[in-house]
């Protein structure tokens, strides 16, 4: 089973929550930061990291002995990428998506496959818990190519050794936080009551709802703000797994890198039992398919 | 005409909640949420809108299932995933397809559509602090910061037509795209961050990147008081960066009740917690050269 923990606001525990089930999951399990913008992740459960390896993308590469200067690659690439200007050709990797479409198309055959770095991705162990990362390089504009190699590396990992996993996703509703959690089986969110949360939440929803996916709500620093989003849920007939109340010794605990459901007992219950209603949603019981 | 992006790295740490107050204390400048993807600024500063159009970016493909020929070309040479085929139908999935144009070009059958992808909406509105710049991104779409750009580009235009001497900007969450848009062009950014170490983690990868670009920076430590240790930390990284720290402020429930009655912060408690951001709003404008104070 893979779950997706996921929120539209930044902030409201996502990272929290994803190290706190990882902690209590009793099976085998392998977390994973897809936030490869900003992972955290690691912080908590400070894993050993056992390998690594670079994140690459394919760009192309011209051979200017064979370049003729037709224009076919400048006018297909739909990123600005590859250009002729007066009689030089131009290549922009940082631009490039990789699709490889100039180096098929090339007539002259002048482009071959080259190679930009996106970021790393590395690999150990927390306890018992596998871990996975990414982390994009300062100045890489393109999180998505590199949180599709994370991903495919997480198939890999878990054909070898098979686990369930828990991602901790990108936040926000775009592209980036719709491809984290396309390949879950449930989708966790996390908000907190606050008019920014639920504003946040509403959109995550309606971003999520296509999949079909089942989906469950955290409420993070319960009793704080307002409470529109316990409305919303009964409403929609989102199920709420988990309240953690807000509680500085929370907020403490998680300023100091700790493991949240092992900072005290009743986080650990709290937690325990998100776990298991989490599975009730794999199974289909109170699934919510919008 | 200075342009000032507040930033966090990592979300949660208070951005907007500031940004609304900064909005509330400036004098003569222009608003711009360049969060497009979870906006919030407006929930404080209740726009009314006076301007909207249509944001489009990039195609998409589809298949003309009348015209394909279920050749399979397309699916082989998709590097991104997104042909698939059912029951021998091929489809293209809109959330994995990146637009590059490969199964249009190279399908014999010419069988691929390609038509221009609706991402969102871009606003010009009025609010009681003044004019604002906002946009809404379709959930699911791809923030690819061309979105931020524009809207960048209107505050520009706004700002010049109304002789405002000053744009404060909300900025996104992150390093990637959408943030690097923001950066561009910009002459501050303040970063706001909290004492944790996900906060500290998120502030250096920032630094890295403000140092990338070139740009003046600044740093708030919000709710510095829920770990004064972290926070200590925090103001020895930015000490050995040479960024300068404009302000600590602790955590207080004003901040929560403010954002419930869709205050800023300021407007909510202006002597208690409103008066400590004030000091760091007077830190920002000297920063930034701008002869306002409050
Ligand atoms: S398509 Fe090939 S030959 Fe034509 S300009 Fe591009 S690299 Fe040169
Ligand atoms: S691989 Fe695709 S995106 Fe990159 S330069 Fe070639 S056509 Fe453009
Ligand atoms: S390449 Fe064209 S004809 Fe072949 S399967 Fe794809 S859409 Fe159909
Ligand atoms: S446009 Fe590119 S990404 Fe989209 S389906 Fe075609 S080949 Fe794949």
């Amino acid at each position: 089973m893979i779950v997706a923990v996921a929120s539209g606001k930044g902030g409201t525990g996502k990272t929290t929550v994803s190290a706190s089930l990882a902690s209590v999951w009793d099976k085998g399990v392998t977390a994973v930061d897809l936030d490869v913008e900003e992972p955290n992740l690691h912080l908590f459960l400070k894993p050993e990291i056992s390998g690594s390896a670079p994140a690459n993308l394919e760009t192309p590469v011209a051979d200017e002995s064979l370049c003729n200067l037709c224009r076919a690659c400048s006018h297909f690439c739909q990123y600005k990428a590859i250009t002729v200007m007066g009689k030089i050709l131009m290549i922009f990797p940082e631009m490039c998506h990789g699709c490889g479409g100039c180096i098929a198309g090339c007539p002259q055959k002048a482009l071959s496959a080259g190679s930009r770095e996106l970021g790393e991705i590395l690999w150990g162990k927390s306890g018992k818990i596998d871990f996975l990362m990414g982390r994009l390089r300062v100045g890489e504009a393109m999180s998505p190519p590199l949180m599709r190699l994370v991903k495919s590396r997480l198939s890999e990992m878990i054909t070898v050794h098979p686990t369930d996993a828990i991602i901790d996703c990108p936040p926000g509703v775009s592209c980036p936080a719709i491809n984290s959690v396309m390949d879950a089986d449930v989708i966790v969110l996390v908000t907190e009551p606050t008019p920014f949360g639920f504003y946040d939440f509403k959109l995550a929803i309606e971003a999520f709802a296509p999949l079909e996916k089942p989906m469950g709500a955290v409420i993070n620093r319960a009793g704080v703000g307002e409470n529109s989003v316990y409305g919303f849920c009964a409403e929609k007939g989102i199920p709420i797994l988990a309240e953690i109340p807000y509680d500085r010794a929370v907020a403490e605990a998680y300023s100091k890198g700790l493991v949240v459901a092992e900072a005290s007992e009743r986080m650990k219950t709290t937690f325990l039992g998100l776990a298991e209603k989490i599975r009730g949603l794999a199974g289909g019981k109170g699934a919510f398919r919008a | 005409m200075p342009e000032i992006v507040i930033l966090s790295g990592k979300g949660g740490t208070g951005k907007t909640s500031l940004t609304a107050a900064f909005a509330h204390l400036a004098k003569n400048k222009v608003l711009c949420d360049l969060d497009v993807d979870a906006p919030d600024l407006h929930l404080i500063l209740k726009p009314e809108n006076l301007e909207t159009g249509e944001f489009f970016s990039g195609n998409e493909a589809i298949i003309n299932q009348n015209l394909c020929t279920g050749c399979g070309i397309c699916r082989d040479m998709c590097r991104y995933g997104a042909v698939s085929v059912t029951n021998g139908v091929f489809g293209i999935n809109p959330i994995k397809c990146e637009g590059c144009k490969v199964c249009v070009h190279f399908c014999p059958a010419g069988a691929v559509d390609f038509p221009q992808r609706h991402c969102g909406q871009w606003r010009v509105s009025e609010t009681r602090f003044g004019a604002m710049v906002h946009a809404q991104l379709f959930p699911g779409s791809e923030n690819s910061g061309k979105l931020v750009t524009l809207l960048k580009r209107k505050s520009k235009e706004l700002a010049k037509a109304k002789g405002r001497e000053l744009i404060i900007c909300d900025g996104a969450p992150g390093i990637g795209c959408p943030v690097i848009s923001s950066l561009s062009g910009a002459n501050l950014a303040v970063a706001v961050t909290e004492p944790t170490p996900s906060g500290r983690h998120d502030l250096l990868r920032v630094m890295d990147l403000c140092r990338h670009f070139r740009l003046p920076m600044g740093v708030i430590v919000n709710k510095w008081d829920i770990n004064g240790e972290e926070t200590a930390l925090v103001e020895d990284l930015c000490a050995a960066r040479g960024v300068r720290i404009l302000g600590r402020l602790p955590h207080d429930p004003a901040v929560t009740g403010a954002m419930v009655q869709g205050l800023a912060v300021t407007e909510f408690d202006p002597a208690g917690f409103g008066r400590l951001v004030k000091d760091v709003f007077n830190e920002v404008m000297d920063l930034a050269g701008v002869k306002q104070s409050v």
